[in-house]
């Protein structure tokens, strides 16, 4: 029965996909989102029509599938090459799904949060002779911070379990690799995989958890 | 000299015609109490000599320059509005502090900001930032908040928000200082501290223009009455001779339901 450690290993190996995934996901779709949101706001209609219709082709569509069609949509409109070989293209064509998918998501929290704000927040600013970019950075950023900060810790959490679903375009992710053990007969390594999530996204709540507590001096 | 002039201001909101060429002059070291009853425009005509609304008729005339005229584009640029609205300072029904920073931070925020935009900053960095911590400290305690510079506003009552917010209007030494109904948003025990304040700035000749419903206060501390009604100015005056001696038809009846108890 010595496989358990090998099993172990390559797990936590390809967890690590997952991980990967969950970074660069995060690292471009919070500020990408946010570019989002402003053009979901933007005084030019056309643009704001644009922007939104965009936002819910892709909220409205099961990320699976965008993950086909990203992965698999530029070949059969005979681009060949967008995506890089093997592996890397795979890995590639997923990380771009998940930030254009997640962006979205997140823009509309954006959006949520910057017009909850009170308009009279901005007109003191205005009345105190403060520009718009100083109104945004030092008046509103902070408030809008603070809440959003309980939604998108949601929107986070469910990206580590959906980070899962890279694995329709072949991702060697942890779930893809248990699942190797289990058309083999051997059923426990998918039920371990539980284990690593449920202690990635622990990690996250505490973290989550620090952060809104750091807020909750001021009420906004 | 007047400090301000106002010709002929007039405001239209969609088909609403809000203000209809209000006129009025203020003089420096005067306090103005503007009275009516909801609806006729008072908020309106606030937040346009704050440059908050943009009105499409008439102009605004501060120490003889012409700040705003609605014929003339070139008073209306984006650019300029930000400085000339230092003119005014505005203090809200609803104080709009924010509530990230502490009472002291609310007053001496805007005047760091603008501080940066000085030649000498780099230069006085700290000299400069310092003049306007003390002058922040010397506002919050002459509204009486010496002992709340660390709080946070959600940690202070109403009538104290509003005192802050008072000194926040007064930390950029506008030359008109506009108030909104500012005991409105107040349970009414907490009412007199803040017209303690206002009076207190009409003693030191603190130039103002108050809107206001609390009849008796203007009449003590205003040194001329103006009386809207519908968007234009019905009757103004000294406090005895509208409150006391209305001439207007229109004037009467809205006194006469202030005094039967509202
Ligand atoms: N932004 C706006 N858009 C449309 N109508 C407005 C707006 N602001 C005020 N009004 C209308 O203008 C009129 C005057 O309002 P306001 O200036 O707030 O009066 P007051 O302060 O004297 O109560 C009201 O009928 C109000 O509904
Ligand atoms: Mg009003």
């Amino acid at each position: 029965m010595n496989q358990i450690p090998v099993i172990i290993s390559r797990l936590s190996e390809s967890f690590l996909i997952n991980c990967r995934l969950f970074v660069l996901t995060l690292v471009f779709s919070l500020p990408l989102g946010l570019l989002i949101a402003f053009g979901s706001m933007c005084r030019f209609k056309p643009l704001r029509w644009l922007v939104r219709t965009f936002v819910w082709i892709i909220r409205g569509t099961p990320l699976m599938l965008q993950l086909i069609i990203i992965f698999y949509g530029p070949g059969l409109l005979g681009m060949s090459m967008t995506w890089p070989n093997g592996d890397a293209g795979r890995f590639t064509a997923a990380t771009v799904a998940f930030v254009i998918n997640y962006a979205c998501y997140l823009s509309e929290i954006y959006r949520g949060g910057i017009e909850s704000i009170p308009k009279g927040q901005y007109e003191a600013g205005q009345v105190l002779g403060m520009t718009k970019g100083q109104i945004f950075f030092k008046v509103t950023l902070l408030q809008v911070v603070k809440r959003i900060l309980p939604p998108v810790g949601n929107e986070v959490i469910t990206l580590v379990k959906d980070t899962s679903l890279a694995r329709i375009i072949a991702n060697k992710e942890i779930i893809m690799m248990a699942g190797e053990y289990s058309s083999k007969g051997l059923i426990w390594p998918l039920f371990a995989t539980g284990v690593y999530f449920l202690i990635f996204i622990g990690v996250l709540t505490v973290l989550f958890d620090y952060l809104e507590k750091k807020l909750s001096y001021f009420h906004a | 000299m007047s400090v301000l002039e106002v010709k002929d201001l007039g405001k239209r909101f969609d088909t609403l015609q809000v203000l209809h060429g209000i006129s009025f002059s203020l003089e420096k070291g005067e306090a103005i109490a503007i009275i009516g009853s909801s609806g006729s425009g008072k908020t309106t005509l606030l937040r346009c000599l704050n440059f908050l609304e943009k009105p499409d008729k008439g102009t605004i005339i501060v120490n003889n320059n012409v700040i705003f005229d609605a014929m003339d584009a070139a008073t209306q640029k984006e650019s300029e509005v930000r400085k000339k609205r230092l003119h005014f300072g505005l203090v809200f029904q609803n104080f709009n502090l924010f509530p990230q920073y502490t009472v002291l931070k609310n007053v001496t925020l805007a005047a760091e900001m603008l501080a940066k935009e000085r030649p000498d900053y780099k230069q006085n960095k700290k000299a400069i930032l310092e003049g306007i911590q003390e002058n922040g400290k010397r506002l919050l305690s002459q509204v009486g908040l010496s002992d709340k510079l660390d709080y946070y506003p959600h940690q202070i009552s109403g009538g104290q928000q509003q005192r802050v917010a008072i000194a926040r209007a007064l930390a950029l030494e506008p030359d008109i200082l506009c108030f909104d109904e500012p005991t409105s948003a107040l349970d009414p025990e907490l009412t007199g501290e803040v017209l303690k304040v206002i009076r207190n700035l009409a003693e030191r000749n603190t130039t103002m223009i108050i809107v206001t419903h609390e009849m008796n206060f203007a009449r003590d501390v205003a040194d001329r009455i103006i009386f809207m009604d519908e968007g234009v100015i019905v009757e103004q005056g000294k406090p005895q001779e509208v409150f006391d001696n209305p001439k207007e038809e229109r004037t009467k009846q809205f006194l006469a339901r202030y005094t039967e108890g509202k």
